[in-house]
């Protein structure tokens, strides 16, 4: 029987030699699989942990960075520190936590020149043009500075001073007679360092560096601000106002000064509109 | 009979012909050169670690001295630590020998060491890397060729240690056969690596990594690697032997790649000699290497151990009484007219 098998070509030989490819090839597929699910899973970068300046966007950060280490070793603060195995960050990428050690905006960025492989972007010249998140006031309900007490340490303590945090006044309808000073943080300058964080004075800070994509809101990409527009371009954009025209009957117009619909013809001085009205060519009995 | 009975404690005899320290000198280098390695990476870190320490009274002093002081005192307080922690930082910059880790590092403040495995797995996701790493990478690339690829695995790679320690283990207390892989897995992992790099545009393996995993631990700190090292050790010494470093290791397959061309090579240049006590059949890593070398005079193939997959640990040289192994040059293998030596299937 069997010398019969093998003469159909059942050779034992390349039979055991596919079996054991197959069986390879299907462990290492299910290791494979598991391993791509799992790095889909790391994309997710938890909110409290903020990249360094100058990251690439956390997919282009996951497939650039090799975990080297190099950026926190040039950090003079111990700001940056790589994920450690159990982390809920990418295993070995290096990430800080405002409210532990914020960023220190050296000036001449170690971190970003540290970095061999173009994670942390070396197009980032100046500190002040980092992006590493924003922070929002996220809790005025406990910030203290809403309920019309004098605070303020985030305002003062921000790196960008006036700038990515500003004070503004508002009237306390609870004792009617004080003013509020609230922070605002404003994102043309707000780099994310997380100095305002380490430093809100509550138990749990009321002032959060958030990740750029969960901090922001965004206008449809059709929407146009009028008055923005019209200021880039210097005057209106769209054809100008012309006085109303009106489809009257002879002898009756329309006073604007409050009357309203009225019967008798113009006063001799007061014909503005007319010639106007004349000018505009008239097609069929209508305007 | 006789040659299990010296299985069971190889090297024996050359111990007793050749002393000691001759019977294991490249072991005892090759456990040198991973602590060196270790140790100057680690030189930097323990040396800031002890400053800040020394200085940590200094600091608390300051910050608790300023903010005594009144408004505006807690900024200026945070600054007062901030350039106190510096200054420990510039304290320890004279202590820094090499910085980073394995993946990347830059020693002395000039030169670039890449891992070129984990630098293409970055260029298969799709990110183009400065010309520091693409350096650094060339330069190990081209010292790994030169030395052999797999000298990473036996001479640099700490988690050769940890399944040295299990095959050494696992020979004394008699565990035998456990789940069976094919030596070719690590290619297909390596395979798979660049695959899910390509797919997922990250750079995949890196995750799970046990050997960049273990090595970074080591200088930035181990969280749960340590339970990684633990299932490492445990998988060699029961599930299979030489598991992890001969059979699954897609970083040890990716150097094999690098030292089925490189220059210094094992011979068995001796091979007359051999008496067939089978001690470096039982030392070695990768026993399948071996043989075409050993016995592969009357197939006409060379002296040298060609494949790839040696680690150029050079143990079969130390445990062999008649001094049938040498390191030697791979050009000097006499060429092999038909037969060629590459293929040798050993599960």
């Amino acid at each position: 029987m069997a010398e019969q098998q093998q003469g159909k070509g059942m050779n034992p030989a390349r039979r055991q030699f596919l079996t054991d490819t197959l069986r390879t090839a299907c462990g290492v597929g299910l290791v494979a699989l598991g391993l791509g699910l799992y790095s889909r899973n790391t994309r997710a970068l938890p909110a409290e942990a903020i990249r360094p300046p100058g990251a690439l966007a956390e997919e282009g950060f996951l497939g650039a960075c090799i975990r080297c280490g190099l950026c926190v070793r040039d950090c003079p603060y111990d700001t940056l520190k790589l994920a450690k195995p159990g982390a809920p960050v990418a295993l070995g990428t290096p990430y800080f936590t405002a409210r532990d050690i914020p960023c220190e905006m050296c000036p001449e960025i170690p971190c970003v020149k540290a970095c061999p492989t173009g994670a942390l972007d070396p197009k980032l010249e100046k500190i002040e043009d980092s992006r590493m998140g924003l922070a929002v006031v996220i809790d005025q309900e406990s910030c203290i500075a809403f309920q019309g007490l004098r605070c303020e340490v985030c305002f003062n303590v921000c790196p960008i001073r006036n700038k990515a945090i500003t004070l503004e006044f508002r009237h306390n309808e609870r004792t009617m007679k004080h003013a509020i000073f609230i922070p605002i943080v404003h994102s043309n300058a707000c780099t994310g360092c997380g100095k305002c964080e380490k430093s809100c004075i509550l138990e749990e800070a009321a002032i959060k560096v958030l990740p750029m994509h969960l901090a922001k809101g965004m206008l449809g990409r059709h929407y146009r601000l009028g008055w923005e527009e019209k200021r880039e371009a210097g005057g209106a954009l769209v054809t100008p106002d012309l006085p109303h025209q009106y489809n009257l009957p002879d002898g009756m117009r329309y006073e604007h000064g409050g009357r309203g619909l009225i019967q008798s013809p113009a006063p001799s001085g007061e014909v503005p509109s007319e010639p106007a009205l004349e000018a505009i060519p008239r097609r069929g009995g209508g305007l | 009979m006789a040659a299990v009975g010296k299985n069971l404690n190889p090297g024996a005899e050359a111990r007793a012909k050749k002393g000691w320290l001759r019977a294991s000198q490249w072991l005892i280098l090759r456990r040198l050169s991973q602590l060196t390695v270790l140790a100057l990476f680690l030189v930097g870190p323990v040396a800031e670690w002890w400053i800040a320490k020394a200085d940590q009274a200094v600091i608390v002093g300051e910050r608790t001295a300023a903010t005594r002081q009144d408004k505006g005192g807690t900024a200026r307080a945070h600054q007062d630590s901030a350039s106190a922690h510096k200054a420990v930082s510039t304290a320890a910059e004279d202590w820094w020998i090499v910085k980073g880790n394995m993946a990347s590092s830059l020693t002395l403040g000039v030169l670039p060491l890449t891992d070129p495995y984990v630098l293409a797995q970055q260029i298969a996701a799709g990110h183009w890397p400065l010309t520091t790493a693409l350096v650094g990478a060339g330069i190990v690339l081209v010292f790994y060729l030169l030395v052999g690829g797999r000298v990473y695995c036996s001479w640099v790679c700490p988690i050769n240690m940890v399944t040295d320690a299990a095959d050494w283990l696992r020979s004394k207390l008699g565990i035998k056969g456990g789940a069976r892989f094919s030596r070719a897995t690590r290619y297909w992992l390596l395979g798979a690596t660049f695959l899910v790099a390509v797919v997922t545009g990250t750079i995949a393996w890196e995750l799970v990594n046990p050997v960049t995993m273990v090595f970074r631990g080591l200088i930035f700190g181990m969280g749960l690697a340590w339970g990684v090292v633990g299932m490492i050790f445990l998988l060699d010494l029961f599930v299979s032997k030489r598991a992890w470093c001969g059979h699954l290791c897609p970083m040890g397959a990716f150097y094999s790649l690098l030292g089925a061309v490189s220059l210094l090579r094992v011979s068995a240049a001796n091979r007359a000699k051999c008496d067939d006590c089978m001690d470096c059949f039982a030392v070695c890593p990768e026993q399948q290497v071996i043989k075409p070398a050993l016995k592969g005079a009357t197939k006409g193939l060379g002296p040298v151990i060609l494949s790839g997959n040696c680690t150029n640990c050079g143990r079969c040289i130390d445990v062999c009484a008649r001094d049938v192994f040498q390191f030697d040059i791979r050009s000097t293998n006499p060429p092999t007219p038909r037969v060629t030596q590459k293929r040798e299937v050993l599960p």
